[in-house]
């Protein structure tokens, strides 16, 4: 689809803002959008097609509304967790391909911080035999890390690895919500939430907003700013394989090949890689099943600086959702990273030379239960 | 079927939400016997429970009383409750754990009448009922003895 015809991000915006008390967000969907359509020399006017990820108090009918959007003809309102912005991309790409719309605007707000609310449970399938256990976000994360250390030898060590190099990244960020360089040996003291999950296992809880413009070829040849182009894009939902569930694999084993395919080319082709990382086994497994190690290798993978900009496969040089910025869904700020490192515009610190393709995945729902998959390949614009 | 404890429980019993189709699991496992369904055109035996079999779609399905028995295949001691259900909120340790029940499934669960320090995958456990009033919830127990930890292979069929 994409790769064919072609669609380009040629706007991104992150908050600066970490902790926002006296903005909803709604209005905080308001800032990011006009500032990433700044970021691509377009305006409201230009929008024909729009997705948001549906929250407590802004849901996308009511959104687009609050934006001003007169012109729409394709919107998207997927809900897959975190994830769902990085579905939505791709959704946008192929409708971009077919002609469907020209300016897609894609936005991301929550406010987890500040207003956390109430989980929206209503009546689901699983609740009966779920929730009434006593599980939990960080819970659910811990039955998946505990499993992958029995059947791959995984340690606590490995795991705090991967904390540790999002905070070398993030000292480098001027936004993120943690500044200071983490040890390995501060994870491993921290508080032990979730065995064998530690606090500094968790990403950070954060407010955040985020958003990103797609246009198609003729829009961009208008522009007067560099564009990322979507080469692939691949989704998938994976549950409990029918009450039989295998904790040491996500769904990025699935669309991980597919992603490659559309895009032809391989994990050894990849230059920079924003993991989700909710929890510090999810980047682990991910880059396992994305191919960039072999299944089980992992922690030996992210030990000793791997994931580090200077490293074997750098990853998260924002400082991710473990240190820069989480807010209950992190998808966004993902793919936000990506589009710095292929523009060539993220912190020089972290800057990886000559970055021509980089690699988002995102993992929504819960790694102990079931979760919405979407990796997403980018390029230079002349890729 | 399994033991019912009504007193001394340590932890919650939540009120399921009980949907219509699911009246005859629940009343089963009011008098201690867990039902797991199971496919007539398959034979796949079912988890979640549902009288549905998501494994070939058919709706011919009834069914079948768990042995009780099971292995732990991953656990978690929460220090702190926080769970999605508030019940939960002021509570830890406690111990939530997938274990395979001999017939095929993997299933969310608590084990109880455990120290949270010597729960291990591969140890085998035993169904117990918490029952409180008309609510029920199905847990599971450390077996004793000498037969007491299996090596858990993992992999999904
Ligand atoms: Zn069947």
């Amino acid at each position: 689809m994409s790769s064919k015809g072609g669609a380009y991000i040629v706007g991104a915006y992150e908050s600066p803002d970490r902790v926002i008390p006296d903005r909803s967000t709604a209005q905080l969907t308001a800032e990011v959008a006009v500032a990433a359509l700044a970021d691509a020399g377009l305006t409201m006017e230009d929008v024909d097609g729009f997705a948001c990820t549906a929250d407590l108090d802004a849901l996308p009918l009511a959104m687009s509304e609050y934006l001003g959007l007169r012109n729409l003809r394709w919107v998207d309102t997927t809900m897959t967790g975190g994830s769902s912005p990085l579905v939505q991309l791709g959704h946008a790409a192929a409708a971009i391909v077919r002609g469907q719309c020209e300016v897609v605007l894609i936005t991301l707000a929550q406010r987890a911080r500040s207003a956390p609310g109430e989980r929206n449970r209503g009546f689901n399938p699983e609740g009966p035999f779920e929730e009434v256990y006593g599980l939990n976000t960080m819970g659910s994360y811990a039955l998946a890390a505990r499993r992958h250390m029995y059947e791959f030898g995984t340690t606590s060590e490995q795991l705090a690895w991967v904390k540790a190099s999002a905070s070398l990244h993030a000292q480098h960020n001027p936004n993120a919500f943690i500044q200071r360089p983490i040890t390995v040996e501060e994870v491993l003291d921290s508080p032990m939430l979730s065995d064998p999950l530690h606090r500094l296992d968790s990403c950070v809880v954060t407010d955040g907003a985020g958003a990103v413009v797609v246009v198609s070829p003729a829009v961009k040849a208008r522009l007067n700013r560099v564009g990322a182009k979507v080469l692939g894009q691949a989704e998938t939902v994976k549950g409990t394989d029918l009450g039989r569930v295998d904790l040491t694999y996500t769904g990025a084993r699935f669309t991980g090949p597919r992603a490659f395919e559309e895009a032809g080319i391989s994990p050894s082709d990849i230059d920079y890689a924003s993991i989700y990382d909710s929890f510090t086994i999810t980047v682990i497994e991910t880059i396992e099943d994305l191919g960039f190690c072999e299944k089980g290798d992992g922690g030996r993978f992210v030990a000793d600086g791997g994931l580090l900009a200077s490293g074997r496969l750098p990853v998260n040089t924002d400082g991710g959702g473990l240190c820069n910025n989480h807010p209950g869904k992190g998808g966004m700020m993902r793919l936000i990273e990506a589009v710095r490192q292929v523009r060539g515009e993220t912190t020089p610190a972290v800057q990886v030379p000559d970055c021509e393709l980089v690699l988002v995945h995102g993992t929504g729902g819960q790694l102990g239960t079931r979760m919405g998959s979407s990796t997403v390949i980018l390029g230079v614009e002349d890729a | 079927m399994l033991e019912i404890v009504e007193d001394g429980l340590n932890l919650p019993v939540p009120p399921p939400q009980i949907q219509p189709e699911m009246s005859v699991f629940w009343e089963a496992l009011r008098v201690g016997e867990l039902l797991l369904p199971h496919c007539r055109r398959c034979e796949f035996v079912v988890w979640s429970p549902r009288p549905y079999c998501p494994k070939c779609g058919s709706f011919d399905v009834d069914w079948v009383s768990a042995s009780g028995d099971g292995v732990v295949y991953s656990f978690t001691v929460n220090r702190r409750g926080k769970g999605f259900n508030k019940k939960y909120q002021e509570i830890g340790p406690y111990i939530v754990a997938y274990v395979e029940l001999a017939e095929g499934p993997r299933i969310l669960t608590n084990i109880v009448d455990a120290d949270v320090d010597s729960v291990e995958i591969g140890v085998r456990v035993r169904g117990v009922v918490h029952r409180a009033g008309d609510d029920v919830i199905v847990r599971f127990r450390p077996v004793e003895g000498e037969s007491a930890h299996v090596d858990s292979s993992g992999g999904a069929p």
